[in-house]
């Protein structure tokens, strides 16, 4: 029997599940509110209920990030890795990873200013789609189809004027069926996969409401997903790809905390039960 | 237990737990369940969603 830590700072469904699969295979769990809880250069792993592996669970992707580095500065071996989170919490540095890694993913353009940015839009052309580096559920992903809207979200940008808002990440359209495909890696294993299909519009967010059915993996997703997770760093990830009519599976998002609430209304696995397994086996290898 | 807001009743499940988020009927008001010990629980006004907030 081994004991597991959920640390989390808002306790959902996922981790709910989580430690009730834990509980079911046998093994001790403690949950771990990373709110409340706080670490110092001296502190030492036997200060706290960590157990033999600890699944990071924010939702907060900066405190989980953060709080992962102190677990990793105590030795204490955590799912995500700290790399990985790094890599799959910022858009560009997993754009730029696939790429590297010869995953299709769909054309991406960086800019480091308003006046680049609107360079870059006036070389490459409309539409284009504007997302965040930092963020998630589809917030502030909105297509560029022409220059007012061009010139009112770069006016946004400037008022808002965070140290993120100076770096545009924007990304060709994919033209494709209106839905995207989640596929739920465990140590680059595709252990479930959904179509998640928007109500008419641009997003096919499941926080957004986009309705979850079931979708059959097949070898092509299975090799996408592990050669992903590879280009990631390993771990438990979500894994986003869309059917581009001419291309076919492109990857375009890699999920660090991934959410499954909807997939476990229509998955054969039990997702949450792989993924306690796979953290128990990983500090037994 | 009331809600803090508006003073609507809030029904917070038996097998709720210590960080889980309970919304006020009336008034929409989220509380996370910062104790609870048997039926003596305690609640705190609930974070807002962050920008970074997500997978």
């Amino acid at each position: 029997m081994s004991k597991i830590c959920i640390v989390f700072d808002r306790l959902r469904s996922e981790e709910k599940l989580l430690q009730k699969e834990a509980a079911g295979l046998g093994h001790d769990t403690s949950m771990l509110d990373a709110k409340i809880t706080s670490i110092n250069t001296d502190s030492k792993k036997t200060d706290f209920d960590f157990g033999d592996v600890v699944l990071e669970r924010c939702i907060s992707y900066f405190r989980g990030l953060h709080f992962t580095s102190c677990l990793e500065f105590l030795d204490v071996p955590v799912i995500n890795e700290f790399d990985v989170a790094n890599n799959c919490g910022n858009k560009m540095f997993m754009s730029l990873l696939l790429k590297k890694h010869n995953i299709p993913t769909p054309k991406t353009y960086f800019s480091f200013s308003k006046d680049g940015a609107t360079e870059n839009i006036n070389k490459v052309g409309f539409p284009l789609v504007i997302k965040p580096v930092i963020g998630s559920w589809g917030r502030g992903v909105m297509p560029i189809k022409d220059k007012d809207t061009l010139d009112a979200m770069i006016e946004i940008r400037e008022l808002t004027d965070g140290p993120y808002d100076r770096i545009y990440y924007l990304q060709e359209l994919i033209n494709r069926p209106p839905r995207d495909i989640r596929i739920i890696s465990v140590d680059g294993k595709a252990i479930a996969a959904m179509y998640r299909k928007s109500d008419g519009g641009f997003k096919t967010n499941i926080a957004l409401g986009a309705e979850p059915e079931l979708c059959e993996i097949t070898n092509e997703m299975e090799d996408l997903v592990a050669n992903t997770s590879k280009a990631m760093g390993g771990g438990i990830l979500g894994v986003d790809l869309m059917e581009d009519e001419k291309r076919g599976l492109l990857v375009h998002e890699v999920n660090n905390t991934v959410e499954f609430k909807g997939l476990v209304k229509v998955a054969k696995n039990n997702i949450p039960k792989e993924m306690v397994e796979f953290a128990i086996n990983s500090v037994r290898k | 237990m009331n809600c803090s807001e508006c003073d609507a009743n809030l029904n917070i499940p038996d097998d709720a737990s210590v960080g889980e988020i309970v919304s006020c009927p009336d008034c929409g008001a989220d509380f996370e369940i910062s104790k609870k010990e048997g039926s003596n629980v305690e609640l705190k006004q609930a974070e807002s969603v962050g920008e970074d907030w997500g997978e």
